[in-house]
């Protein structure tokens, strides 16, 4: 961790537009849950619905793509990297940051207003707002890292992303069982079944098999970055 | 210091842009020249551990640069593309260099620096606000904040006025001088003879010439020039032109004479006395082959 391009990574990310893409989808989230709560349906079943087809299913990746990416892949584009990879520290310090920057603001712009949106619909009934919130925490920490990795291998990143996150995980995912034991989300919803007691909450993957791959899957991220990062060729214009 | 190129080649795919270069860069200031897309960003990016040689090496007082970040404490660059964050100030970018090597007083580093290449004044202003001039010279100063013995410099003076050229150059010119190892590229030729006591000259990725700027010169003027001439009687110019030594070779076409002149400085004496005494006006002389590039293949030939 490197406290100068921790620094920097937030200013680029918080300082400039970037920040109202972060801010629009927990904003919509919010702004359903109230409205949800305005027409009366602030029961689990629906608040289960929104948490699983927005908060996690939609909202989540896209903020993991926008953060994860956004920390590294803007720089590598411009050329600004050079100045941070010009100086004497390591390139997986330079990722390992990054990753740091990216799994944060994922805590608070998807786990604190996933906490809040199911706060609004049912209080702490049966734990669902805690359980989903650490889901989505957990799951952020794993998109940061597989989004990272992204950023730093390809050009496409937000395409690829987006193909990933809508393609993969939504429909795969809902199609094909066996995939679903590869989603992220499906890791994530596991998490949220562990804490809460809700039996509308049913995982189909187990915590033994999904805590493990969220381990692996953001470590091996994160290293592999690191390792692409001292690899990576800048060429000028030319 | 010194920077060491053994062999080294790079190509992307199919497409060979440096191939085979060996050379060494030794204190003072070596002025890298070639014309655009010759190579000189990739041999550079090489240099600075930006981009890995296909094959061949390149080492720093003999480590390697390639995958090794330790190179940057002795390594300062200030590389073509902007690589500035717009978003922060002039002072921010260059004490986020200092910090960034972990200098004991970053404050008092970043303020040398800044003062180095005169830029004081506009601190405080976002970087995005600067003109192409200020950005260049922030780069510098962040690239100088670690007082590091090596620089390399990617086309430095582009994008600055007269002004701003001038005071780097008298920069570069005394750090060279006070036994820094500088490196900088540029594809025009009174750019490097004035800051450079020594030039490498690249073409399509070959090293072409090697040498003190006067010896460069030297060979970019001795070689043979090609010129058009228009004149009042084209045939008869001809014709006594051929009777010298100088002019190696004449074609008479429809738009004119092209002359091959083996000697300039004989060439440039021997047609305006034998345009007088054949009493031939001249409309036009003009250089046929002047552009750099065509110099540049000259000497390109000339070596192989």
């Amino acid at each position: 961790m490197n406290t100068v391009v921790a620094g920097i990574t937030y200013r680029a990310l918080l300082g400039r537009r970037r920040i109202v893409l972060l801010l629009l989808l927990p904003m919509a989230l919010l702004g359903l849950a109230l409205l949800l709560r305005l027409m009366g349906s602030d029961d689990q079943r629906s608040t289960m619905l929104l948490m699983q087809n927005f908060a996690i299913g939609t909202m989540l990746p896209l903020l993991g793509l926008i953060a994860g990416t956004g920390v590294i892949a803007p720089e590598i584009d411009d050329g600004t990297i050079i100045h941070l990879m010009s100086k004497p520290i390591s390139r997986p310090v330079i990722a390992q940051t990054k990753f740091l920057v990216a799994a944060s603001l994922l805590a608070v712009f998807a786990a604190v207003p996933t906490y809040v949106a199911a706060w609004l619909l049912v209080g702490n009934e049966d734990a669902i707002a805690p359980g989903f919130a650490v889901g989505a925490l957990v799951a952020g920490i794993a998109y940061a890292a597989v989004f990272l990795l992204l950023g730093v291998v390809t050009r496409h990143a937000v395409t690829i992303g987006i193909v990933y996150a809508l393609v993969w995980e939504g429909l795969v995912g809902g199609f094909v069982p066996g995939a679903r034991k590869f989603s992220v989300q499906q890791w994530a919803q596991s998490i949220a079944d562990q804490i809460s007691t809700s039996p509308f909450l049913k995982a189909d993957v187990t915590l033994g098999f999904a805590v493990p791959a969220l381990v692996i899957v953001t470590v091996v991220a994160v290293l592999w970055a690191g390792q692409r990062l001292r690899v990576l060729s800048l060429t000028g214009d030319e | 210091m010194k920077i060491e190129l053994a062999q080294v080649s790079r190509w992307y795919g199919n497409v060979v842009a440096v191939n085979d270069v060996t050379m060494t860069i030794g204190p003072g200031v070596t002025g890298l020249l070639g014309p655009n897309g010759a190579g000189k960003s990739t041999l550079l990016h090489m240099m600075a551990g930006f981009l890995a040689p296909s094959n061949g090496t390149v080492t720093l007082d003999g480590t390697r640069v390639w995958k090794n970040h330790q190179v940057y404490r002795h390594i300062g660059l200030v590389p073509e593309r902007e690589g500035v964050y717009g978003f922060l100030t002039g002072w921010q970018f260059v004490l986020s260099a200092a910090r960034l090597h972990g200098l004991p007083d970053p404050v008092e580093a970043a303020r040398k620096a800044l003062a180095t290449v005169e830029m004081e004044e506009p601190k405080d202003r976002r970087v995005e606000t600067y003109s192409k001039g200020m950005r260049q010279r922030v780069k510098v100063a962040a690239a100088l904040v670690h007082d590091p013995p090596v620089l390399l410099l990617d086309e430095p003076f582009n994008g600055m006025d007269p002004r701003q050229r001038l005071h780097l150059m008298d920069l570069i010119r005394s750090m060279g001088a006070a036994g820094k190892t500088i490196l900088f590229s540029s594809h025009i030729l009174e750019e490097v003879e004035r800051v450079a006591q020594h030039i490498e000259v690249l073409v399509a990725g070959r090293h072409a010439a090697s040498g003190d700027f006067r010896e460069i010169r030297r060979l970019m003027t001795d070689r043979p020039h090609l010129f058009r001439i228009r004149s009042s009687d084209d045939r008869r110019l001809a014709a006594a032109l051929m009777l010298d030594d100088s002019a190696g070779g004449v074609s008479l076409g429809p738009d004119g004479l092209e002359v091959r002149a083996v000697e300039f400085r004989g060439f440039a004496r021997l047609l305006p006395r034998v345009a007088r005494t054949e009493g031939i006006s001249l409309h036009e002389v003009s250089p046929a082959d002047e552009d750099l590039e065509s110099v540049f293949s000259y000497l390109i030939n000339r070596s192989s």
